[in-house]
């Protein structure tokens, strides 16, 4: 590098002074001045911007700026204001009865729609993203019903819950018959049969036949002469194709040696009214309700 | 030349027009430069050079304004009359009302986003059937060609709105601030009250101009007399005002300040047209073989030897792009042939034929200048494709159209869960059946099954529609949405083929009687 200016012969522009290969030049063409007011305009707003607003994280606390700005407080007035915009569906629905929302097309609209959103949050998990249900959770999709299926009684069930603490809560517990040693094995494996019976699968006969006495004599107060459940109880339908825990052999044998039973919480002690009204509409409406 | 990264040319080389020491411009600007004796009285030479003059081509070059002179002629009156008509088919458009009946909008021309339609007079074009949009815009494409084949960018020339902007612009600076020798001075001139009042004043008539356009092109989203209410009203639409400020900025920019570099460096336009021209089309051509050697020229002098061209320059300085039309095709002229009228002006006043500037073809050029004869080609391969493309295109659109449906149904099964095992051991699939009517009356549908599910007959169940027939009534623009359970019961089950059926819902109107199918599957365990 040199002092002096270099001009390249050419082009008479001035060069950069950089050099490289000996003789290959850089040059001197600088940024179009307004560019250069553009960055520096932008520096002084970076400035401003953090006088302004909340910027530098500090040890325990942030810069707060002086406009007292806050993108929390922004997302929960925006929050605030859209539970008010709904506030006259929501009083209407907390309001009216439930067979009324449901005859209500406006009404019925918000319940679908708020019924969806609280089921993916809180039934999901365990019903399935599509109310299909799994392996001892119910398919709400069906038209089986353990405790019900009209809308009143689809209310409660997801209002109080089932088997918890609450003082509605549904409740009921079918005997361990094998763990508190009430049957032997073989009086298990011969209900077993009858129950397949009952619902129309194959069963031997014979196994069958000595189980229908088992049956009447430890089943059928609950489940019915024929199986055909009994919905005050919560004793399932025995002689229908749907099984909660399975139609195998081996998954009817563990749940009368273990006497199943599934727990459900009391959604009124976690959701608003309204919520839970939101939710037996939409559970309603999933197809199978009566 | 100084460090400061400039172009080393003498900026002698920029100064325009006979304003200099040589000669002072009397009149409106249109005495003769008096010296060597003029060519012919009224004629002035002028000192010019085009800014894009050979020798002086730079990648980057600062840009050098253009100040187009008057110019009076056939094309610019063609050019008046084209501006007039544009002008008014723009401004007018949204006004024109259209009868499609009630609860639709009577604006014959609508783009109707909030509703997802658009209204082309008798057409209304809906969000999905946007392809019609397409084939405009293929005609659009085709149509362009053509011209272009025949006649270079006349579209750029004549028609493209940035050129009839800034025409209007031009024409508004050159009333207040008088023709090309009056501005150049005033450009000169230090600040005074006079220069202030011209220069303001001009761009507050550029700016009322471009409000005036940008107000216009809002009316095309919006019923027009509504949306004019609300602004003289203050209660239109915010979004409204965002655009109104938007295209009256840009309008501004564009058609006031930006002008000839819009068509040079941003449009897209002239890089494509090179190969939408060739030898054969009519372009804006210098006849050198006419005008060499070119040279001034005396009145009562000999024109023996000699080539027409007086180097006048007068094709120069009406030039919207500024470039000088003697140097050959260029890609920034936008055949406005605003020089073939100077030109020929001159031309008249030295008694010469007219038309040493003209529509001409690069293959006339060419034989003409080896003094042959050459006709004109217009009818070729390319312009042939072109007019036989476009009335296929037209008539395919037209095919399109007059067999456009009225009813757009769509059946979605769903998915979680795929199927659902009922308590007498069947099994239910559900489906949601989407009926559209765009017809502007209510319409019923009837909806039924078809197999082929192995001599199955499964149960249908419509909520909604539930113990009475299977009818849906839509109203009129409208979308129904049904939720559909189809059950197959348990004995027939075994009988199915798959664990996938094919089945088919129809939807039958009962109005007319014309049935729509639509194929789906409905799903069982696998056995
Ligand atoms: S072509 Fe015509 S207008 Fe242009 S310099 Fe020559 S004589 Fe003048
Ligand atoms: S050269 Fe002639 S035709 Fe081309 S832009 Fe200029 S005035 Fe128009």
């Amino acid at each position: 590098m040199s002092d002096r200016k270099h001009v390249d012969e050419v082009t008479g522009i001035e060069t950069t002074g950089h050099v490289w290969d000996d003789d290959l030049r850089e040059l001197n063409k600088p940024l179009p001045k307004w560019w250069v007011y553009v960055l520096y305009a932008s520096i002084l707003w970076s400035i401003g911007y953090w006088i302004v607003y909340p910027a530098w994280p500090l040890a325990t606390d942030y810069t707060r700026g002086i406009w007292g700005y806050s993108q929390r407080q922004v997302v929960a007035d925006q929050v605030a204001a859209a539970k008010a915009a709904q506030g006259d569906l929501r009083k209407a629905i907390g309001e009216a009865e439930l067979s009324a929302i449901k005859s209500d097309q406006r009404l019925l609209n918000f319940a679908m729609a708020g019924g969806n959103a609280a089921f993916g949050d809180n039934c999901a998990p365990c019903h399935g993203r599509g109310a299909q249900g799994f392996k001892g959770y119910p398919n709400l999709n069906d038209d089986d019903w353990i405790w019900g299926g009209t809308l009143d009684e689809i209310h409660a069930t997801i209002a109080h819950g089932i088997r918890n603490s609450d003082e509605n809560s549904r409740q009921n517990a079918m005997p361990r018959f094998g763990l508190d040693q009430i049957l032997t094995r073989e009086e298990i494996n011969d209900v077993t049969s009858h129950v397949i019976a009952l619902s129309g699968g194959t069963a031997d006969a014979a196994s069958a036949g000595r189980g229908e006495t088992i049956y009447a004599d430890q089943c059928a107060s609950c489940h019915g002469e024929k199986g055909e459940g009994s919905r005050e109880l919560g004793a399932p339908r025995l002689n229908d194709a749907i099984w909660l825990y399975g139609d195998a052999r081996e998954d009817i044998v563990q749940s009368i040696v273990t006497g199943r039973g599934g727990v459900m919480p009391a959604w009124n002690t976690r959701l608003d009214d309204v919520t839970v009204k939101q939710l037996a509409i939409y559970v309603h409406s999933l197809g199978g309700g009566e | 030349m100084s460090g400061s990264g400039k172009r080393p040319v003498a900026p002698e080389a920029y100064i325009i027009d006979p304003v200099g020491p040589q000669g002072s411009v009397g009149g409106k600007g249109q005495a003769a430069t008096a010296s060597a004796g003029d060519a012919a009285p009224g004629v002035v030479r002028h000192d010019v050079e085009a800014v894009n003059a050979k020798d002086n081509r730079e990648l980057y070059a600062a840009r050098v304004k253009v100040h187009p002179k008057r110019v009076r002629g056939t094309f610019r009156n063609l050019k008046w009359a084209m501006m007039i008509v544009a002008l008014g088919i723009y401004y007018l458009l949204p006004w024109l009302r259209w009868d499609r009946g009630p609860s639709l909008p009577d604006q014959a021309f609508l783009m109707d986003f909030a509703n997802q339609r658009l209204f082309f007079g008798p057409l209304e074009i809906w969000a999905q059937e946007f392809y019609y949009v397409t084939g405009i815009l293929v005609v659009s494409a085709l149509g362009l060609f053509l011209v272009t084949a025949l006649a270079g960018r006349v579209w750029c020339g004549y028609a493209c709105p940035q050129t009839v902007w800034t025409d209007l612009f031009v024409s508004v600076e050159r009333f207040i601030q008088g023709d090309r020798n009056a501005r150049l001075r005033l450009e000169k001139a230090p600040w005074t009250f006079d220069k202030a009042w011209k220069i303001s004043v001009t761009h507050a008539i550029w700016l009322l101009i471009s409000l005036a356009t940008g107000g216009a092109l809002v009316f095309y989203f919006r019923d027009a007399p509504t949306l004019a209410g609300e602004f003289v009203s203050g209660t239109a639409p915010y979004i409204a005002y965002v655009f109104l400020g938007v295209f009256t900025l840009s309008t501004y920019l564009l058609g006031g300040l930006a002008r000839e570099q819009v068509c040079i460096y941003m449009c897209p336009w002239p890089r494509i047209q090179g190969a939408m021209f060739d030898d054969h089309s009519l372009l804006v051509s210098y006849r050198a073989y006419r005008g060499e050697p070119r040279g001034p020229h005396k009145k009562g002098d000999t024109w023996e030897g000699r080539g027409d061209c007086i180097d006048c320059k007068q094709c120069v300085v009406v030039c919207p792009m500024g470039i000088d039309i003697r140097d050959g095709p260029q890609l920034e002229c936008i055949q406005c042939a605003l020089c073939i009228d100077a030109c020929n002006e001159i031309m008249t006043k030295v008694g010469r034929p007219a038309n040493l500037i003209a529509y001409d073809t690069v293959h006339r050029l060419e034989s003409k200048g080896r003094g042959e004869e050459a006709k004109l080609h217009l009818v070729r391969p390319r312009t042939l494709l072109y007019m036989v493309l476009i009335p296929i295109v037209l008539a395919l659109m037209t095919y399109g159209w007059l067999n456009r449906s009225e009813l757009d149904v769509s059946v979605l099964r769903d998915r979680n869960p795929l199927f659902v095992k009922l308590s007498d051991g069947g099994v239910r699939n559900g489906y949601t059946i989407k009926i559209l009517n765009k017809r502007h009356e209510t319409r019923r549908f009837a909806i039924s099954l078809e197999g082929p599910l192995e001599g199955v007959t499964p149960a249908m169940e419509i909520i909604g529609l539930e113990g009475g027939e299977p009818v849906a009534e839509v109203v009129p623009d409208n979308l129904r949405a049904l939720r559909v359970f189809i059950s197959v019961p348990r004995e027939a089950l075994a009988r199915l083929q798959d664990d996938t059926s094919a089945i088919t819902f129809v939807v039958r109107d009962l109005g007319d009687g014309n049935e729509t199918r639509r194929e789906t599957t409905f799903r069982s365990p696998t056995r």
